[in-house]
C-alpha cells in the first residue's frame, strides 16, 4: 500500500476496549434536500469505546451523517439517540447533546477575534459554567497535550493549519466530550502537517475516546480503527473491520473506491 | 566584470560593492513630482491647469479670510472698518457675528444663567463615551456610562429627579424580568416579558410613581422647556441619543431579519423597508402632526423626544442593513463550531458572530452615524432650531446681522466638520486596533 501516512509507530492498544453499553443509536434514519435524498435509511450501532472510519466517495453523505449525530443537520425520518437522548427538535435535547459530543471540522473553524486559550475556555466558562480559572487550567491541560501549550496566547490566523487543528481538537476535548466526530479533519491540511494531526488523534483512541471519523486517511483506519464504514449514494454500502475491508472487499463499489484512493 | 557573471557558470566575487546614493533623479522631491505631476504631457497640462484653479480659488478667498474683522457690534460696523482700514470696494470676513452670538450657536434660547447645565452634561458625557470607546480604560466605569442617560436628561431638561430615575427603572425592571423568568419560563417567555414589563412600567405606573416620589422626597432644579433647546446643545442631544439607541436596535433588526421565525423576520423586513422607503422628513413631519392624533388626547409627549425616536427609527433600519451585510460575511463554520460547542442562539450571537460582525461593519456603521449626525439639522422642518438653518436664520433676521451670510454658515459647517471628521478617524483606530489584535 503506497499511503503517505501510513502510521508506524507502536499503538498502546491497553484502553481500547468496546464496552456493551450503546453511545449512538441510528434506526432507519432518512435525511433530503428538499427533494434530494441524500442519506438512505441508514442503521447503526456505535458501543462505547468504539473508533470507527466512515469513508466513500465524496457525495455519499458521510459528513452529512455524522453532522446529523449533533444535529448540525436535521435528518426528516427515522430515529438518533445519542447517549440516551433522542434528538428531536427539542432546543434543550440538542443542547445537551452538543455539549456531549465534540466535533472537529475540516476548516477548523477556530474563532479568529479570540486566543487560543480563549478559544478553548470559553464553551466551558458560557456552557459548563466552568469557573475561568478552572477552564484556563483545563484548557492549557489539553493545550500542552495537543503539544502546543507555547501558542495559548496567540490568535488563530498565527498558527499553521496543523497547529490550528490541534487548537480545535483542543478546544472540543475542553468540553469533556463523551463522543469526538471528525468531518475530514486532514483534508484541508498540507501534507507535512496531516501527520502532526493523526498523531493527536491516535493518542485520544489510545485513550479510550468513542470517534467517528469522516476521513480517507487508511493508514489511520487500519491502525486505529475497529470498524470502518463505507458509504455510497447516501447508504452503508458495506462495514467491516479494517483488516477485512481493506483486504478482502466485499462490494464491487468498496473494490472500486479502495484501488481509486490505493491504487496510485 | 559583470560580463564574467553573467557568462560563465562559476563565478566568485572577489570584491563587495558599497552602498551607494540613488541618482538624484530618482529620489525624493524630484522623483514625486515627475511621476505624479510631469509624467506625461497630459498629465502636465492637467497639472497646469489644476494650479491654475487652485490659484483662482485662493485669490478668492484668502483676501476675504485676510481682512477678517473680529470685534464689532454690526454688519454695518463691520464693513466700514473693512473700508477704513482696506480701501473702498474691499470686501472681508465678518467673524465678529461669532463673536457675538456664538452662545447662540451653541445653546439656542437655552437660559444663559443656566449654561453651565449643558456644559457640564457635555463634559460627563465625555466621561460617559471614553471607556466606552476605548477598551482600555478600566472596565468599572461602564457603570457610569449605563447610569449617563438619566443625569444627562435631567441635567439638560431639569424638574424632578425621580422622572429620570423611575424612566432608569423600567430598565432594571425588563433585566429582572428577563433574570427571574429564565430559569422558570424559558428564554423565549423571559425576553418577551423583558420587553412587555418596561414598556407597561413607563406607560401606566412610571407617571404615578413619579409624582408620589417626588410629593415624599421632592429634589429637583429649575425645568427647561424644550423649546428653549436649539443649536449644538440640540444637534448633540439628538445626534448622540440617536446614535446610542439606534445600534443596539440596528442589532437587534438585523438579527430579526435573520431569524428563523417568520412572523420576527416578516416585521423586520417589512420595518426596514418601509423605514428606508421613506424620506426622514417624512417622519419627523409625522413625528411632530400626526403622533398627535393617534396618542390619547391630553398626553403631552415632548417634541424633542418624539424626534428622538423617529431619528432612532430611521437610523436603525440602515445599521441594520449594513451589519446584515457584517453577518452574511461571516463565514458558515463560524455558526456551526458555535453550535457544535453546544451554546446557545444568544451566546452564539453574543460571543462568537456579534463581535466578527460588527468589526467587519465597522465603517459602514459609522458611515450611518455621520449621517444620522448631519440629518439633525434636518429638525428645522418641524420647528425645532437646528444649528444651521434654525440659528442661523434667527441670527440673521436681527437687526444688526441682517445680510450676513457666509460666516454663519462656514462656522456651523467647520463644527459638523470637525465632529464628523472625529468620528471617522475613530473609526479607522478602532479598525486598526482591532485589525492588531484579531490578525
Amino acid at each position: 500500500m503506497s499511503d503517505p501516512h501510513a502510521v508506524t509507530r507502536k499503538i498502546d492498544r491497553s484502553h481500547m476496549q468496546v464496552s456493551d453499553e450503546v453511545a449512538i443509536q441510528i434506526s432507519g434514519m432518512n435525511k433530503w434536500y428538499g427533494a434530494f435524498h441524500v442519506l438512505r435509511d441508514i442503521n447503526m450501532t456505535v458501543n462505547r469505546g468504539e473508533r470507527i472510519v466512515i469513508c466513500g466517495p465524496s457525495g455519499s453523505g458521510k459528513s452529512t451523517l455524522i453532522r446529523c449525530i449533533n444535529r448540525l443537520e436535521e435528518h426528516q425520518k427515522g430515529q438518533i439517540v445519542v447517549d440516551g437522548i433522542e434528538l428531536t427538535s427539542d432546543l434543550k435535547n440538542i443542547d445537551k447533546v452538543r455539549s456531549e459530543v465534540g466535533m472537529v471540522f475540516q476548516h477548523f473553524n477556530l474563532f479568529p477575534h479570540l486566543t487560543i486559550l480563549e478559544n478553548c475556555t470559553l464553551a466551558p466558562i458560557w456552557v459548563r459554567k466552568v469557573p475561568k480559572r478552572e477552564a484556563e487550567e483545563t484548557a492549557m491541560h489539553f493545550l500542552e497535550k495537543v503539544k502546543i501549550p507555547e501558542q495559548a496566547h496567540k490568535y488563530p490566523g498565527q498558527l499553521s493549519g496543523g497547529q490550528q487543528q490541534r487548537v480545535a481538537i483542543a478546544r472540543s476535548l475542553c468540553m469533556k466530550p463523551r463522543i469526538m466526530l471528525f468531518d475530514e479533519p486532514t483534508s484541508a491540511l498540507d501534507p507535512e502537517m496531516i501527520k502532526e494531526v493523526l498523531d493527536t488523534m491516535i493518542e485520544l483512541a489510545e485513550e479510550g475516546m468513542t470517534m467517528l471519523c469522516v476521513t480517507h486517511e487508511m493508514g489511520f483506519a487500519q491502525a486505529v480503527a475497529n470498524r470502518v464504514i463505507f458509504m455510497d449514494q447516501g447508504q452503508i454500502v458495506e462495514q467491516n473491520e479494517p483488516k477485512e475491508f481493506f483486504n478482502n472487499p466485499q462490494s464491487d463499489r468498496t473494490k472500486l473506491f479502495l484501488s481509486q484512493i490505493l491504487g496510485h | 566584470m559583470s560580463n564574467s557573471q553573467a557568462n560563465s557558470a562559476v563565478y566568485v566575487r572577489d570584491a563587495m560593492l558599497p552602498a551607494e546614493h540613488p541618482p538624484a533623479m530618482e529620489t525624493g522631491i524630484i522623483k514625486w513630482l515627475r511621476e505624479n505631476l510631469f509624467s506625461g504631457p497630459l498629465n502636465t497640462i492637467l497639472t497646469l491647469v489644476g494650479l491654475v484653479a487652485i490659484y483662482s480659488v485662493l485669490s478668492g478667498i484668502l483676501p476675504w479670510l485676510f481682512r477678517s474683522v473680529w470685534v464689532a457690534n454690526s454688519l454695518g460696523e463691520c464693513r466700514s472698518i473693512i473700508t477704513a482700514t482696506f480701501g473702498e470696494g474691499a470686501t472681508g470676513a465678518c467673524w465678529a457675528v461669532i463673536r457675538e452670538r456664538w452662545t447662540q450657536f451653541i445653546f439656542g434660547f437655552y437660559p444663559s444663567h443656566l449654561y453651565w447645565r449643558p456644559v457640564l452634561a457635555f463634559l460627563l458625557l465625555l466621561a460617559a463615551l471614553a471607556p466606552v470607546l476605548f477598551t482600555h480604560l478600566p472596565r468599572k466605569s461602564l457603570w457610569f456610562s449605563i447610569l449617563y442617560p438619566a443625569l444627562g436628561f435631567w441635567l439638560l431638561w431639569g424638574g424632578t429627579i425621580w422622572i429620570p430615575v423611575v424612566a432608569m427603572a423600567g430598565f432594571a425592571l425588563g433585566w429582572l424580568a428577563l433574570r427571574v423568568l429564565q430559569p422558570i419560563g424559558g428564554t423565549i417567555l423571559a425576553t418577551i416579558a423583558a420587553v412587555v414589563v418596561p414598556i407597561l412600567w413607563w406607560l401606566l405606573l412610571a407617571g404615578p410613581v413619579a409624582q408620589q416620589l417626588q410629593a415624599i422626597l421632592p429634589i429637583g432644579i429649575e425645568a427647561v422647556r424644550s423649546d428653549k433647546f436649539g443649536g449644538f446643545v440640540l444637534a448633540f442631544t439628538i445626534g448622540i441619543t440617536g446614535i446610542a439607541f439606534s445600534l443596539p436596535m440596528g442589532i437587534i433588526l438585523a438579527l430579526g431579519r435573520r431569524s428563523d421565525m417568520l412572523l420576527v423576520k416578516a416585521l423586520c423586513v417589512g420595518f426596514i423597508e418601509f423605514i428606508r422607503g421613506v424620506p426622514l422628513i417624512t417622519l419627523l413631519f409625522t413625528a411632530s402632526l400626526l403622533l398627535n392624533y393617534f396618542l390619547p388626547p391630553g398626553t403631552n409627549f415632548d417634541i424633542i423626544l418624539r424626534v428622538i425616536i423617529m431619528v432612532t427609527l430611521f437610523s436603525a433600519a440602515y445599521i441594520a442593513e449594513v451589519i446584515r451585510g457584517g453577518l452574511a460575511a461571516l463565514p458558515r463554520g463560524q455558526y456551526e463550531a458555535a453550535d457544535a460547542l453546544g451554546l446557545d442562539y444568544w451566546k452564539a450571537q453574543r460571543l462568537i458572530i456579534m463581535p466578527q460582525a460588527l468589526k467587519i461593519s465597522i465603517p459602514g456603521i459609522v458611515s450611518s452615524f455621520i449621517g444620522l449626525f448631519k440629518d439633525t439639522t434636518l429638525v428645522i422642518f418641524v420647528g425645532l432650531l437646528d444649528p444651521l438653518k434654525g440659528i442661523t436664520d434667527a441670527v440673521r433676521a436681527s437687526i444688526e446681522w441682517k445680510g450676513i451670510y457666509w460666516e454663519p454658515y462656514i462656522f456651523v459647517g467647520g463644527i459638523f466638520f470637525l465632529i464628523c471628521f472625529s468620528m471617522s478617524r475613530y473609526s479607522m483606530y478602532l479598525e486598526r486596533k482591532l485589525q492588531r489584535e484579531h490578525r
